[in-house]
Order: C-alpha cells, then structure tokens, then sequence
C-alpha cells in the first residue's frame, strides 16, 4: 500500500512536469538559436487563460491546446520582431511582454473565471500499462505527459543528431560562420523563436485543461512560472535532458513539499511550496561559477591533484550559453 | 535636424495613439463603454481629494523604485530583483520595530532605526544579486529572480511562522505596530510628506549624480563599455556592485515606507509590483531622470483611477497593467521603426 501510494505520487510528478518541460524545451530551442524569450511568464499565462477559454467556448480540447500554441506563437512573433527587425533590446521588450501577458489574462479571464470546462483524460496504453511499476509511473498517463517524454528525446535527436540542428547550434553560436555556409540567419532565428514559442504557448493550456484545471485569475497560481522555466532553461544547460532532469527536480521538489507538510507541522504551507527556489538559485552558481575569473586563478594555485578532481567536478557542472545569446547579427 | 525632430514626434505620437486604440478594443472586448470607462479613471484619480493623496502615497514608492533602476540601467545592469530587494527592505523595518517596539526609546528614533534598517536590508539583497554575478558568474537577470523568489518564501514564512499574529497567521499579514510607531501622516489618511519628500529627494539626488558628476559620468562608462572603462582605470566591478548597492538602498527605502507609513505591518505581497513597474517607467523614459516623477506619477494616477473600473464596470483591476504595459510595449516598437525610418532614408 506505501509503495502504491508513492508510485501514484511519482506518477503524478511526471504528469505536472510536463507543462513545465514545454516551455523549457521551447525556450530552449529559442536560446540555441541566439535569442532570449523572457516573455515567458506573460505567454504562459495568457495562453493558459487563452486555451481554457477557447476549449470552455467550443469544448474542443484540440482547439484549446491549438489557441495556446496560437498565443505562445504570437508573442514569440513580437520578441523576433521587435529584436531582429527593429534592432530593440530582447531582454526589454520580453519582459514587458511578461507583464503584459499577465495583465492581460488577467483582465480578459474575468468572464471565464471558476466555470468547470473541459479535463484532458488519462489515456493508459495498453500492454506498457500493465508492466509492474513502470506502468503505472510512466504508461497510465495523458497524452501532454506521453508528448512530454516524446519532445525532449525528439529535440535532443534534433538538436544533436541532425543537419538542421548543427545550423541551429552554429547560428547561436557562431551566427557569421552560419551566414557564410549559407543560413540566412534572421530567417531561421524568426522561424526558432516562434517554434519555441509554440512550445510555450503550449504549456498554458497544459496547466488550464490538465494539471491544474480551469480559470481561477490570480488564484490560479501559474504566476511566477514562467520565472521558474527560465531558470530551469539555464540550470538544463540548453540541453533537453538536462532540462527534463531540472523540470522533474522541480516537480519532486514540490511533491516533496506537500508530503512534508503532514509530517512537519510547525512549518507553514507557503513555505515549502516556494523550497525548490533557494534551491535554484544553488544551481545556478554551481553552474555558472567555473566562468568566473577568481575561480580559474584558484583552481590554478591547487595542488595538482585536488586541482584535477575540482576542475573535473566543475566541468561536469558547468553550461555555457550559446555563444550569441542575445547578440543581434547583421549580415552587412 | 529640423525634419528629423518632426519625425520623432510623429513616431512617438503614433505608438501612443496605438497603444491607446489597442486599450479601447480591450475595453471593448470586456464590454465596457471605453470612453465613459476612461472618464471614470480620469475621476477615480483626481475626483476627490482622497483619490489624489492615494496617487501620492502609490507615487512615492515607485519614485524611489524608478531612481533605483535608474542608477542601476545607467551601469548596464538590469536589476530585476527589485522587487525582492524591497521585499527585505520591508522585513527589515518590520523586524527593527517589532525588536524595539517595547522599549523606552522615543518612537521617533525607533521609525528612523526602523527606516535605515530597511534600507540595509534592501542594499544587502542587491548586493547579494551583484555579487553573484560578479564572483559566481550568474546573470543578474536569473539571479535576481531567484532572490525575488526567496524573498517571498521569507515574507511568508515570518508572516505565517515566527511574526504571525496572535492566534492563527493570516495573509492580512502580521500584527499592525502601536499608532506610536506610524510615520506621521496628513489626518485622516495614510499620506506622509516625510515619506514623499524623501522620495522626491532622491529621485533629484539621482538626477544630478547622473547627470552632473563624475561619479555618474564614470558609471554610464562602465555600463556602456565594461571593457574600455577598465582599461580607463575605472574600478569596473566596484562600480557596478555600487549601483547594485545604491538601487537596493532606494528599493529597502520603498520597503520600509510601506511598513512605517502605509501598512504598519509586514504583509506577504509588501512590494506590490512596485519593481517591476519602476522598470517599467525607466524604460518609458528612455532611461532619462528628469521625466521620472512626471510618468511615475501618471502610472500612480492610473493605478488609483482604475480601481473605479472594478467597481463600476466589474472589470479587473489589471487594466492598469494593461495599458501601462501596451504603452512602454509600443514605444519600445515605435522607437525600433523610427531607427529603422531613419536608416532606410
């Protein structure tokens, strides 16, 4: 019975994770490709309240699901546009875009707020179901926790295995030595960013016709999400396992926090629910920290052993960023 | 030089007029008459003199908030964990007071107490953020964020833990201060001219050091090129932990205002998205200190003269956000398309 109680529980893990892996996978491809969408936490919540609308108005989940895209699609169209195009500051006008998507959800939710609509349904495949353990973590999903697994091996393989995906690398890293190869660069950072913007757009109607849904405003406790999915973007070191691996960090970081809850009284709900941020943080320097300056000129001044084990330790941590992340590129 | 300033107008003028269209098709798409609906904004903000000193005590927050980021953009620095920087400015007031609240210092010097350890609180926040990014390589952008994070889960936990009120902990927030402990206000309301005037004053103090100083000379030249400024024999990563220092300082100061003179207690959502707006209004005014108290005053006005729609029309009081947000959106484009105008001609 304990072991049942927890499979459920690690099931359900898996199952919320899954809107989060969108939009990190989504901001991920968008990263590769040079640019950064920081308008996440708008997009997500519009296309959160978006989604539920459409599918509460046509009770079509499909539709739903597609106007989330849809929305998530239309923003990223802005951050391209106003970056590529009209040579403005990505990271300005995203998180303008991140408090707009909020305000606006916010305000055109208000007809939609606490009505019940359409649940995506737990699809259970047949045979894999019945595999002991792995089936009822894995197998007795939805289809959003089936398309999560599916996305982060298939852009891994794109990322990593394709023609395609080296040009995707090479115009995120070196966009001058992709031009000369013949990218047209713009072209394919406009076509990255709305793709990845798709992805993100998709986590909203994730959130609102699945893992926590329904409409509820303010109370629906998606703001700050879309924070989150950026940070995990980074700590996944534009990597879709590594991202998947922080996206499931996350989620168990929050289980975790509610089955605490019962066992440690004295400290208030709220509190473990935002645990997995300080956490975040942690990672983030770990991370990040073997760029700085101080940390190479002490690694230097270790004795030559030690200094082999640290330096390994921090490299097996370490992600850089695409080289031009955030770097505009004219090809005059 | 002549026709070129016409076309700035223009371009500006016609990112308002969008904006404002854009607003009104909202407006609409929420069923609400737009132009009665921008007339009750216009009346909710200025039609009683109540309505006009919530303007003043929403604008002295946002004055200091704007001041801050003002310093920290001018060192190329996007401090977007203002909003957690003011967060422990106001834990910091809130614990300086609960600690002295019962001893026989006069109440005027535990407020100031209070008040510099609000300010201490916020500096050591934007410090931390500046430090990771200097000695552990994290981007201020993440690493401000992930602090806004934690600030909060602190707020919540000393409201619903160690401060909760007698009794059960509440999002109401902790137990109000004896009136003793209030920063002297006007009657009857909670506008205080110390509170203002200190806002006012920095926002001026912030004006000249970026104008007219060395100091502000030095940290545009940092913040435009790290690199030459290095190589000039500016102290480049001393510079930008003290705009860190000094945006943190003006956030704590925000934080602190709201315990002694607003709120008189700790509350879980205490900055308010003052922040977020303050970046907001710097990059409205292009980054330019002089226009900060006339546009923080104009969003204060909206914020307060929106709170009407609610009321009146039933819609949410996000529309303040809405329109503030399409603004800057669309002056952001519109001075995109008039450097792309200007390129192609």
């Amino acid at each position: 019975m304990e072991t049942n109680t927890i499979l459920i529980g690690l099931a359900g893990v898996l199952a919320a994770a899954a809107p989060v892996l969108f939009a990190v996978l989504g901001e991920t491809i968008t990263e590769r490709a040079g640019i950064i969408n920081l308008s996440m936490n708008g997009s997500i919540l519009l296309a959160a309240m978006g989604g539920f609308a459409v599918a509460y108005r046509t009770q079509s989940l499909v539709l739903g699901f597609l106007a989330g895209m849809l929305i998530g699609m239309l923003v990223a169209f802005i951050v391209a546009f106003s970056s590529i195009t009209l040579h403005q500051s990505q990271v300005a006008v995203g998180f303008v875009l991140a408090l707009a998507g909020r305000d606006l959800a916010y305000f055109l939710g208000v007809p939609y707020m606490n009505t019940p609509g359409p649940v995506l349904k737990i699809l259970p495949i047949p045979l894999l179901k019945n595999i002991p353990i792995l089936g009822p973590l894995f197998f007795q999903q939805n289809l959003m926790t089936y398309l999560s697994y599916i996305l982060i091996i298939l852009i891994w393989l794109y990322i990593f295995r394709t023609r395609p995906g080296l040009m995707l690398r090479g115009i995120g890293e070196r966009p001058a030595a992709a031009y000369v190869r013949g990218a047209n660069v713009n072209r394919l950072r406009y076509l990255y960013t709305i793709l990845g913007g798709a992805l993100i757009g998709l986590a909203g109607p994730a959130f609102t016709l699945n893992v926590k849904a329904g409409w509820m405003g303010t109370q629906t406790g998606l703001d700050g999400i879309g924070w989150i999915a950026l940070s995990i973007t980074i700590f996944g070191g534009w990597n879709p396992f590594r991202a998947a691996f922080g996206a499931y960090l996350f989620s168990f970081l929050q289980w975790l926090g509610l089955i605490l809850q019962s066992k440690l009284p004295g400290i208030p709900t709220q509190v473990l629910q935002v645990a997995p941020f300080p956490l975040m943080i942690l990672t983030l320097l770990l991370v990040n920290i073997s760029d700085a300056e101080w940390v190479q000129r002490m690694l230097a001044s270790l004795p030559e052993g030690t200094r082999r084990v640290v330096a390994r330790l921090l490299r097996a941590l370490r992600a850089s960023p695409p080289a031009s992340l955030g770097v505009p590129f004219e090809s005059e | 030089m002549k026709k070129n300033t016409w076309i700035n107008i223009g371009f500006q003028a016609g990112a308002l007029v969008l904006a404002l269209l854009l607003t009104t098709l909202l407006l609409v798409a929420a069923g609400a008459p737009p132009f009665k609906a921008y007339a009750s904004i216009v009346s909710g903000a200025f039609g009683k003199v109540g309505n006009v000193e919530n303007i003043l005590i929403t604008w002295s927050p946002l004055l200091l908030t704007t001041a801050g980021v003002l310093i920290t953009f001018a060192a190329g620095l996007w401090n977007i964990g203002i909003e957690g920087q003011m967060a422990v400015g106001a834990i910091f007031t809130t614990g300086m007071l609960r600690m002295l609240q019962h001893s026989s210092m006069s109440p005027a010097l535990i407020i100031i107490l209070g008040i510099l350890a609000g300010i201490l609180g916020g500096a050591i926040w934007a410090v931390l953020a500046g430090l990771l990014k200097i000695f552990g390589g994290v981007n201020e952008i993440f690493g401000g964020l992930g602090l806004n994070f934690v600030a909060t889960a602190l707020t919540i936990y000393l409201v619903f833990g160690p401060w909760k009120r007698p009794g059960v902990g509440s999002m109401s927030g902790t137990q109000p201060f004896d009136q003793k402990l209030w920063l002297p206000s006007l009657p009857h309301t909670e506008l205080s001219l110390w509170a203002l005037g200190l806002s006012l004053l920095v926002i001026v103090i912030v004006y000249f050091l970026l104008r007219g100083t060395h100091f502000g000379l030095r940290l545009k030249a940092v913040g435009k090129n790290p690199k030459a400024a290095l190589l000039m024999g500016i102290p480049t990563w001393q510079y930008s932990i003290f705009a860190f220092l000094l945006c943190g300082a003006f956030a704590g100061l925000a934080g602190a205002i709201q315990v002694v003179s607003v709120y008189h207690r700790l509350l879980p959502n205490i900055s308010n998205g003052y922040g977020f707006l303050g970046l907001l209004v710097a990059m409205l005014i292009n980054y330019q200190a002089i226009w900060a108290a006339p546009i923080a005053f104009f969003f204060a006005a909206v914020n307060i003269g929106s709170v009407q729609l609610q009321i009146i029309y039933k819609l949410d009081s996000s529309f303040a956000g809405v329109l503030q947000d399409l603004l800057v959106l669309l002056v952001l484009l519109g001075e995109g398309a008039r450097q792309r105008f200007l390129r192609k001609n």
